[in-house]
């Protein structure tokens, strides 16, 4: 075990490469992961908001399953399971697709969206019901209330929560390495069999994951101030 | 001249608990009406039918001629034409005092915002908190943001305001400045309906009390007579009770 | 479909308690005693960074400030590496990817045990503080006989909780091979081959019958308490408001 201490050996040429291509995969599969997230999520809250009986239970379940089950065996569930569901000349046209990170993508948004869910709602019940009553009684119709009355303050509300939740993805991606995808902490593990750097490799891992997580949570929490301005005394 | 509000056999159930028993009743217009009785008999439940936050099983109310529980397309110019005020204000937290005032002008006339801002000067100015037009409401305090609440309201030029116990909620010394805006409104010629404790008001201001109990108007009569000479048994126990005080 | 009915016939063993008595113990047997052992271990450790959070002590409140952040903005995978590679440097010994996988767990869990138990205890009403400082305590032993006892009782249902993230997060141990539920149920694939959809299916229901079952108890833990302390002020710490690791 090598005691001496050389960042350079990790950040050489094919190395560096190597990390760079994984820190933008992770970058493409938060991204994506995030708006099929909030896509989804949103669907879902106006789903519930409709007040049907049954398309509540099923969105309820569908939160359920996804916030008891772990994250990488709903990623194993839709890497390995799901595409032996699919016809053989399906299976043999996807082998041909990236299909590991588009599986991924899907696995990690779905789950999440289960979170963004139920942040979305929690904002909108925290808003005090006399708030609709004034609105309504101004003579603003429901669509009218909704943008100028309560979703802004449904925002402010759930903001917190969704951008620990978005932080929670960025980590999430590391999952996908389970299932072959070059992400970050992929490619470190690999820097680290060539080079025999463990201690070099993760600690740049480490940084940059660390780096963007703060930007995040740094970010949010200056979003969190400027809609707050208004309801702070 | 049609009355302004008319209730004709007005019933409410919630549940099996009879809320509202066989009211009927009419408002003037220019008329100012109080409220009073005990606890749980119906009196902010009833005006809350006007603008039909609660709903009525029975009977029909008549808002300046027409059926209040015409098509919903019409509840929202019906909403716009009452003016009502909530026992916890309600202020939007969001937007500042001025924007809580021009929002319903704006969205739902179409003003524009000049006009729309002057209006609302002018509505805070009558009120008396033109200097807090740029606040947010948990900047006031619980009187200013009743005031507020009360220039919001009017900011849509109703014939009509309602007030649900504008005063329940305020600290003591708080109850005077909002009193006053409302009289000042009922000098104006406002037709008023008013849910309130504050029976010093009601003797100053009020053209007729409605005594409520247990969800029945047993009393109709001016103000005078209402608390000198009350009719009704139950009446006499409640003006008792207040004397006691 | 009915082929899960007749893997999990064939293979029940597997899932419910790994190789055992024919090679170490797996499945779901060891991610429970995993998890268990995580909890109990951590809590201590979150209970001592939370108290270094809401310390007046600077430098205390700086460093455990930092730990948490750190612990918070990386994955629990690159704990797992960073466990996996520095405590044998350590101990001066390797150690089982069981007792790796412990480790990780612990540092990973105390930071997010801290946040729970330091919410607890900054939920409460400032009087608390106020009128046992009053009476004479200092401030450990206001800590110890005031504080603590009621923002460990208001924070049970978030610790329930998150005893669920942490039997969630024992699946990353199949990473490493350590043979827990889901290192079992890869195995079962491996052996059958033609039936992933259903293996992995069948792995889904136990974790989610055993997570929902315990969201329940945590459901029915904050009611009681919120029916106790009805009226006295306290906000209990809800377990969705606080963060969630939730892997």
């Amino acid at each position: 075990m090598t005691h001496d201490f050389d960042l350079a050996a990790v950040l050489r040429g094919e190395y560096a490469e190597l990390i760079v291509k994984g820190i933008e995969t992770t970058l493409q599969l938060a991204l994506y992961a995030w708006l099929l997230a909030m896509t989804l999520a949103l669907v879902l809250v106006t789903v519930r908001l409709t007040g049907n009986k049954i398309a509540d239970r099923l969105v309820a379940a569908y939160v359920s399953y996804h916030r008891n089950v772990p994250t990488l065996v709903q990623l194993m569930m839709w890497y390995f399971g799901v595409p032996n569901l699919l016809s053989e000349s399906t299976q043999m046209a996807l082998a041909n697709y990236n299909t590991e990170f588009l599986f991924s993508v899907i696995a990690l948004g779905l789950c999440q969206a289960a979170y963004f869910c139920e942040d979305i709602r929690s904002g909108l019940r925290a808003i005090p019901g006399g708030q609709t009553e004034a609105s309504r009684a101004l003579g603003l119709g429901y669509i009218r209330s909704m943008r100028y009355v309560i979703l802004p303050q449904g925002v402010r509300n759930c903001l917190p929560s969704l951008i620990n939740h978005t932080v929670l993805l960025f980590k999430n991606t590391s999952l996908a390495m389970a299932i072959g995808v070059v992400e970050l902490t992929y490619a470190t593990r690999e820097v680290e069999n060539y080079t025999f750097r463990a201690f070099e490799s993760y600690l740049v891992a480490t940084v940059v994951y660390l780096v963007f997580s703060l930007l995040l949570m740094g970010g949010g929490a200056l979003l969190a101030r400027h809609f707050n301005k208004a309801l702070a005394r | 001249m049609h009355p302004m509000i008319m209730f004709s056999n007005i019933n409410k159930w919630y549940g099996d608990y009879h809320a509202l028993t066989d009211i009927t009743a009419e408002v003037k217009p220019g008329e100012v009406v109080v409220l009073c009785g005990p606890s749980g008999s119906g009196k902010s439940t009833l005006i809350r039918t006007v603008n039909r936050l609660e709903d009525i099983q029975k009977g029909q109310i008549l808002f300046d001629g027409q059926d209040v529980s015409g098509t919903d397309a019409n509840l929202n110019r019906l909403r716009s034409r009452v003016g009502f005020v909530f026992q916890s204000f309600n202020l939007f937290p969001h937007l500042s005092v001025l924007e809580n005032i021009i929002l319903a002008p704006t969205k739902l006339r179409n003003l524009k915002g000049a006009a729309a801002r002057e209006q609302a000067m002018q509505l805070l100015d009558r009120v008396g908190l033109a200097h807090k037009a740029g606040a947010y409401p948990a900047q006031l305090s619980g009187g200013q943001q009743q005031r507020v609440a009360i220039a919001r309201a009017l900011a849509m030029e109703p014939p009509v305001m309602l007030f649900d116990e504008p005063t329940s909620a305020l600290d003591p010394e708080m109850v005077g400045e909002v009193l006053s805006v409302m009289k000042g409104l009922a000098k104006d010629g406002m037709t008023m309906m008013c849910v309130t404790h504050e029976m010093n008001f009601a003797r100053e201001v009020a053209d007729t009390i409605w005594f409520m109990d247990a969800g029945q108007i047993l009393q109709k009569s001016a103000p005078e007579a209402f608390f000198n000479q009350p009719s009704h048994p139950r009446a006499q126990r409640f003006i008792a009770d207040l004397r006691a005080h | 479909m009915f082929d899960i009915v007749s893997i999990l016939q064939n293979n029940w063993t597997l899932f419910l308690i790994g190789q055992y008595p024919h090679g170490p113990l797996g499945g779901l047997a060891n991610t429970l005693i995993l998890a268990v052992l995580a909890l109990v271990l951590a809590f201590p450790c979150g209970l001592l960074l939370a108290l270094a959070r809401v310390s007046p002590w600077k430098g205390l409140r700086w460093a455990a400030t930092v730990w948490v952040y750190v612990l918070r903005g990386i994955p629990l995978l690159m704990v797992i590496f960073w466990t996996y590679f520095l405590v044998p440097l350590l101990l001066g010994h390797n150690i089982t990817g069981f007792m790796t996988m412990l480790c990780t767990l612990v540092i990973y869990q105390s930071a997010y045990l801290c946040e729970i138990i330091r919410g607890g205890i900054q939920a409460l009403p400032a009087g608390q503080y106020e009128a046992s400082r009053a009476l004479g305590f200092g401030y450990m032993r206001t800590t110890i006989w005031v504080i603590l006892p009621q923002a460990l009782y208001n924070t049970l249902p978030s610790l329930i909780s998150q005893f669920i993230s942490i039997i969630k997060e024992t699946s990353l141990g199949y990473v490493i091979n350590v043979q827990e539920l889901t290192f079992a149920a890869n195995q079962v694939n491996n052996q059958l081959l033609t039936k992933p959809f259903q293996v992995f299916l069948i792995l889904a229901v136990i974790y989610y019958l055993l997570c929902f079952g315990l969201t329940q108890l945590a459901g029915w833990v904050e009611r009681r308490i919120a029916r106790k302390r009805l009226g006295s002020g306290v906000q209990t710490v809800t377990p969705g408001a606080v963060l969630a690791t939730d892997n």
